[in-house]
């Protein structure tokens, strides 16, 4: 099992140019996405016949906090003018979304929202969406941002044989 | 092991009891009307307000479960009992007053209901519902819990209107699903609960898939990949001939209707029934998937196919049976199909004739 995270605070724009650089989609993300993307770029950075369209691995967000940063930012956008780029990043499964939409993942994207930060709830849940029979292996992100500077970020690849 | 429901409870603007609610969408009601608002004026289904708009989506979460916890006849302090709420932005409304995460919305509900098992919440845009039911559903037959309690609810405060107002979605009039003349979504507010147990109930959840475009985060695959992908999922647990009907998201959006024809015309079911329900409710959103579960299998036990309100005219390319009226319904399965934000699409099999 791969696993990986990024201390906060950690500059993500320079870990972008560092270590990705070749999808400037990135700048449009919010917080949460970035983290989830970058997480996800260290994860399967290294695949074998990667960016082939697959549908057997899956992508599953687990987060307390969810959306709550860029949700703040559309709040305040309201006051004036309701920003609707902002207000798509205003779901905690964006994330997903994203991870999916640049590894061109057809599998399954989920979302999750726990209490705390706990490893063994969050692999019960992983252990779970292996029930999908098509599902092979998993990238797994822990991402909660209560802010844009402040986050716990956790990454993980899960292959079926590993649970 | 399989996975029966045991219970079903609803509050929505037509009625807070499944039957009653029932009763009016084959009556071809609809609360969808027009509001003031935030400027500027919007067409939705809306609940009664109370005074006090602190805590309402506690109070209409807890009421649906509670409803449906009576019916199932279960033990929610019983440590086998899960609880998994469905939303978007549950309490999004007191941003600026109080912890709006929803793990502690869905910590307030487990301990409004006497849940002593730690919740989760499934926040996966407009799918919520379906796939909070297919996490329930893991959660039974992965041993972990004897029976699941899975509600969803939503609101429609200002931070949701004016988001789909900006991305100029919502239509000025009550929303035709599937219509030549469709040109946008209403939103809606609802709770919806069903309680799933192992092998008992006179419904089966049977199988549930979630599968994502990979195309685009605000914005339906052209091909209707992930939502064909979903359907192949769940194909193989029915025989046609025990398909009833497919109940579509049917969101009233040109993109979406259009990319749900072509999921449905590439999963070979342009000859089974289609409805939508979205004219009688707008879009719930988290309440969604439930929602419109609860009254599809209604509608089975009355052994009809619902009119989808506000269709008319065919109004996307591939040609699906969309049910202008109420029908007789053949067979003893349906499917609930799901799209949302993040390129997510869901669908699950339900069947009536017992889990046990």
């Amino acid at each position: 099992m791969k696993k990986t995270s990024i201390p906060c605070p950690s500059p993500l724009t320079q870990l972008y140019r560092q270590e990705v650089g070749d999808y400037p989609k990135f700048f449009k993300m919010d917080v949460l996405s970035r983290l989830g993307f970058l997480l996800t770029e260290r994860l399967v950075g290294t695949d074998e016949n990667r960016f082939q369209p697959r549908e057997d691995r899956a992508v599953l967000v687990f987060s307390r906090e969810g959306s709550i940063a860029n949700d703040r930012h559309y709040a305040e956008s309201m006051k004036d003018f309701p920003s609707p780029s902002l207000f798509v990043y205003t779901l905690p499964n964006i994330v997903a979304g994203e991870i999916a939409i640049r590894n061109k993942y057809a599998g399954e994207t989920s979302a999750f929202v726990m209490e705390k930060y706990d490893e063994e709830a969050i692999f019960a849940l992983v252990k779970e969406a292996f029930q999908d029979p098509v599902t092979q292996s998993a990238v797994v992100i822990w991402a909660d941002c209560p802010s844009d500077t402040l986050w716990d970020a956790r990454g993980w690849l899960v292959d079926r044989e590993e649970l | 092991m399989k996975t029966g429901i045991v219970g079903t409870g609803l509050v929505t603007p037509l009625g807070n009891t499944p039957d009653g609610v029932f009763s009016a969408v084959r009556e071809g009601k609809s609360a969808l009307s027009l509001h003031p608002g935030f400027p500027e004026p919007f067409f939705a289904s809306l609940l009664p307000r109370p005074a006090g708009r602190e805590g309402f989506f506690g109070r209409i979460a807890l009421q649906a479960a509670e409803s449906a916890i009576r019916e199932a006849g279960i033990d929610p302090e019983d440590p086998s009992t899960g609880l998994v709420l469905s939303t978007i932005k549950g309490e999004i409304e007191q941003i600026d007053q109080k912890d709006v995460s929803l793990a502690a919305t869905a910590a307030h509900l487990a301990a409004g209901l006497g849940v002593t098992s730690s919740p989760i919440v499934v926040s996966n845009a407009c799918i919520s519902g379906v796939a909070a039911l297919v996490q329930g559903m893991r959660m039974i037959r992965s041993g972990r819990f004897r029976q699941v309690i899975v509600v969803g609810a939503e609101l429609q405060p200002p931070f949701v209107v004016t988001g789909f107002q900006s991305l100029k979605a919502l239509s000025p009039e009550a929303c035709k699903p599937f219509d030549a003349s469709r040109v946008g979504l209403n939103l809606g507010e609802a709770a919806a609960a069903i309680v799933l147990k192992a092998d008992e109930g006179d419904w089966e959840l049977v199988a549930g898939a979630i599968r994502n475009d990979a195309n685009h985060i605000s914005g339906p695959s052209r091909t209707g990949e992930g939502s064909y992908n979903a359907l192949r999922a769940v194909l193989p647990f029915v025989e046609k001939k025990d398909l009833a009907f497919v109940n579509v998201h049917g969101t009233a959006t040109v993109y979406n209707d259009e990319m749900e024809s072509i999921a449905l015309g590439r999963a070979g079911l342009t000859d089974v029934p289609v409805n939508a329900l979205k004219g009688y409710f707008g879009h719930t959103m988290g309440a969604a998937g439930l929602l419109e579960s609860i009254l599809s299998m209604k509608a089975l036990e009355a052994g009809i196919v619902p009119a989808t309100r506000g269709f008319s005219q065919l109004g996307v390319s591939v040609p699906v049976r969309v049910s202008d009226k109420e029908q007789p319904a053949i067979g003893n399965s349906f499917i609930k199909l799901l799209s949302g934000f993040g390129g997510v699409n869901g669908a699950i099999l339900l069947r009536k004739g017992g889990a046990r």
